[in-house]
């Protein structure tokens, strides 16, 4: 991603120390993080195991059978110990099918056991090979993307990132066919509100939704197609997004997996500040689902953005910069690379703030600076942005100018609308003459721009890297979970024994086994 | 027009009176002389002659977007026209945190749940989590309001002990499902409860939301106030400063 660029890290003279200590520390604080989720395991984890091996659908109201069954076993045995040794010891036993299983244990019909000695070996084996198929389907869909990108090509960087919202997956289709002919590298489907705070995910194609649609196995299939069907007629590979959030993480990871998404928003903290989620369910579903992203080549966008949403762009900035470090040290932690890290951040600096636009491109630099090698996902303004659509195209003009001009590897490509109303079908046209015209304007400008080391954007970098290096430092001595109790991130204090999904978190037992695991964890066979 | 008519008036390009305006729009149209021609067609149907298409680009096979200027022929009496009274002033979120702190110097507690069977959270969220809606950040946002998201599928009895054991000032109740009007009665009940569990001054403000609502029901539902649809953070956060704040304030009595 950053071949072509001009690498800013001289030009901003970061001290490499501070780099490396800043890094150091986000480990620091993310360590103790990662060892509690390895103890513990959530419901929703669990499900996604099911989900894994294949079990689809759902019953007469609507609730996946994966919740039938991981309730049922959750009733009769607990979740320590995870859902394989029961439900596999059970199929073993009765020979029967999940489909099968999971009605009878429904209505009641099935007794469940933690089967111990031979019999949980035997049950671990059968549960391995049952999941083994889910991997096999997700490793061939990242196979064929590879085939698809090495044939197409990947789009020129920044991609062009586009948003459809109808909450009708067969409106949605024909607005991103003609979003992704009218130039979006990306399509991201933005989910029904509420969504993420559903304990289950929908099934089926959906047709009504709020403010979004959505994200069903289902729907993602259908748009994949869509997508598919439009890359051929385009000869360049359009990437499909979802959101990998919310209580159902783990299992919206599986789905993208099966079904061949290509990118998934996937925060850290995003959750926990934003949807009041527990702190510790939240870091266990997403260290899983990060897992899941790895292996399935997926890109996953981080939610910085959100921050500069509720806090002040210009005070909080180095607390985007700590969050990135964060989300990098998480994903890295679950196996993700680099050119998978589109880490978030955003324009939201008041436009009333004098030289608001030379901090942003401070702020800018600094992650291109940090962070070379992954993407970085470059978000437009939204916070100040007034029903003056006028205005608002000048400001996503002068945005769409830093993200060229800093190397953003995936641009959302802002609507003069925001504010006023989902965008409109002239809206996200005139949005992409926007990008177009300031990239060929203004796309290589990069190599003649250099800010002077000792000028104001230069230092204004290297002040909010030494904000983050001591607010990190507060954190790792702190703890993570401690800092965002006191509101250290968006201003939203989170007490970590608070929040929803807090009562399907489970600390594992000795014995536990997650079959999935032996695909996921360090050393698993590819 | 007639005689005791105030002023009349009509829009301003660069000229008293030209009437000039833009508009910008999409039609279904391949663009084409004919799809100009349509544009033009409504452009005189919305009143303005002479209008010019000073724009026209085609959107993919199937759309045009058109930038179109007139002058339009209609003209506006500012005598009649008419305002609807919201009742209250819309506040920012400055204005709602300064306006608590100097009315009622402490922070205002509100409680939202949505009660009974419905586990649609999307209206009770919307207005409280600080992710909010509209580009409008919720009631967890504001310095100055405590909000306590009791969530889905809460306890009428659980409510009204949250209530008292908050001390909340305001109780905010989203009813999204509306099967067998399963809405009004779960209103009904709620109200009578806090009119049961409270001496008559000391009862919560009761705010009621959901998209079946008829916001001129409340006294019949028995609460203080009913929001539709669309209703943003804004506008609760505004009323509640508005009841709870200014008028308790300016009149002396209580609710």
């Amino acid at each position: 991603m950053s071949g072509s660029r001009t690498d800013p890290r001289p030009m901003l003279r970061l001290e490499t120390r501070m780099v490396r200590k800043a890094r150091v520390l986000a480990a620091k604080s993310g360590a103790p993080v990662v060892k509690m989720a390895k103890r513990h395991t959530t419901i929703s984890v669990e499900r996604a195991v099911l989900r894994l091996a294949g079990l689809e659908g759902a019953d007469v109201d609507g609730i996946p059978w994966v919740n039938r069954l991981v309730d049922a076993v959750r009733e009769q045995t607990g979740l320590e110990h995870g859902v394989a040794l029961p439900v596999w010891d059970a199929l073993l036993a009765t020979g029967e099918d999940l489909h099968t299983l999971a009605q009878k244990a429904a209505s009641g019909s099935v007794t469940f056991r933690i089967p111990t000695g031979a019999s949980a070996v035997k049950a671990s084996e059968a549960s391995i090979a049952s999941v083994a198929k889910g991997f096999a389907r997700i490793d061939a869909n990242r196979a064929s993307r590879d085939r698809s990108i090495a044939k197409y090509g990947n789009p020129a960087t920044p991609w062009i990132y586009l948003i459809v919202a109808t909450g009708d997956i067969h409106e949605d289709i024909p607005q991103a066919q003609a979003a992704a002919r009218a130039g979006a590298d990306v399509i991201a489907v933005i989910r029904s509100t509420g969504q993420s705070l559903l304990d289950y995910v929908p099934e089926g194609e959906t047709r009504e939704g709020y403010a979004g649609t959505y994200a069903t196995q289902a729907n993602f299939a259908l748009m994949r197609a869509a997508l598919d069907e439009t890359s051929k007629e385009l000869g360049r590979y359009v990437r499909l997004t979802n959101y990998a959030s919310g209580l159902c993480m783990p299992e919206i990871a599986v789905l993208a997996g099966l079904e061949r998404l290509d990118m998934m928003l996937n925060d850290s903290m995003y959750g926990i500040l934003f949807r009041d989620i527990n702190p510790v369910r939240t870091f266990i579903d997403q260290r899983f689902s990060r897992q899941i992203h790895a292996r399935a080549g997926i890109i996953i966008n981080t939610g910085e953005d959100n921050y500069l949403t509720t806090a002040d762009a210009v005070e909080a900035a180095h607390t985007v910069t700590v969050s990135q470090l964060l989300n990098e040290y998480f994903a890295k932690e679950a196996g993700l690379e680099d050119w998978q890290l589109g880490l978030g951040h955003a324009f939201e600096i008041d436009p009333e703030v004098p030289d608001s636009f030379r901090l942003e491109l401070a702020h800018a630099m600094l992650a291109r600076a940090l962070f070379p090698d992954a993407p970085l996902k470059w978000m437009p303004p939204t916070k100040h942005m007034t029903g003056d659509i006028f205005r608002g195209y000048l400001l996503n003009g002068f945005f769409n100018l830093a993200g060229a001009l800093t190397g953003q590897g995936i641009v959302l490509v802002g609507m003069m609308t925001e504010a006023v109303a989902t965008p409109w079908l002239s809206d996200r046209d005139l949005a992409l003459e926007n990008v177009r015209y300031v990239f060929k304007a203004a796309g290589k400008l990069h190599q003649d721009f250099h800010a002077a080391s000792d000028g104001f954007i230069a230092t204004r970098a290297r002040h909010v890297l030494a904000e983050s290096v001591a607010l990190l430092e507060r954190i790792a001595d702190d703890t993570l979970l401690e800092a965002i109790a006191q509101g250290t991130f968006g201003l939203m204090k989170r007490p970590a024994d608070s929040g929803r999904g807090r009562d399907g978190v489970f600390l594992k037992a000795p014995g536990y086994v997650n079959p999935a695991n032996a695909f996921l964890e360090k050393g698993a066979s590819r | 027009m007639t005689g005791d008519a105030g002023t009349v008036i009509r829009p301003y390009g660069d000229t008293s009176d030209d009437g000039m305006v833009q508009v910008s729009f999409t039609l279904p149209l391949a663009h084409d002389k004919r799809a100009e021609g349509a544009a033009l067609l409504l452009a005189k149907k919305m009143g303005m002659e002479p209008a010019m298409v000073v724009h026209a680009k085609a959107i993919g096979p199937e759309f045009t977007f058109f930038i179109v200027y007139g002058s339009v022929q209609h003209v506006v009496n500012t005598d009649e026209v008419v305002v609807v009274e919201r009742g209250y002033p819309l506040l920012s979120s400055k204005e709602v945190n300064a306006a608590i702190k100097k009315g009622l110097r402490r922070p205002m507690v509100v409680v939202g749940a949505c009660i009974g069977t419905d586990a649609h959270t999307v209206g009770i969220d919307a207005i409280l989590n600080i992710k909010g809606f509209a580009g409008e950040k919720g009631l967890e946002y504001y310095s100055e309001i405590v909000a306590v998201n009791l969530g889905a599928q809460v306890s009428v009895p659980d409510l009204v002990a949250h209530a008292i054991g908050t001390g909340a000032d305001a109780v905010l109740v989203s009813q999204v499902v509306s099967q067998r009007d399963a809405h009004l009665h779960n209103a009904r009940e709620m109200s009578a409860a806090f009119r049961e569990a409270f001496p008559d001054h000391t009862r919560p403000l009761l705010v009621l939301g959901g998209p079946r609502f008829d916001e001129t029901m409340s006294a019949q539902l028995g609460v203080d106030r009913i929001f539709g649809r669309g209703t943003t953070p804004g506008d609760v956060a505004s009323y509640l400063v508005h009841a709870l704040v200014t008028a308790a304030g300016t009149s002396g009595e209580s609710r």
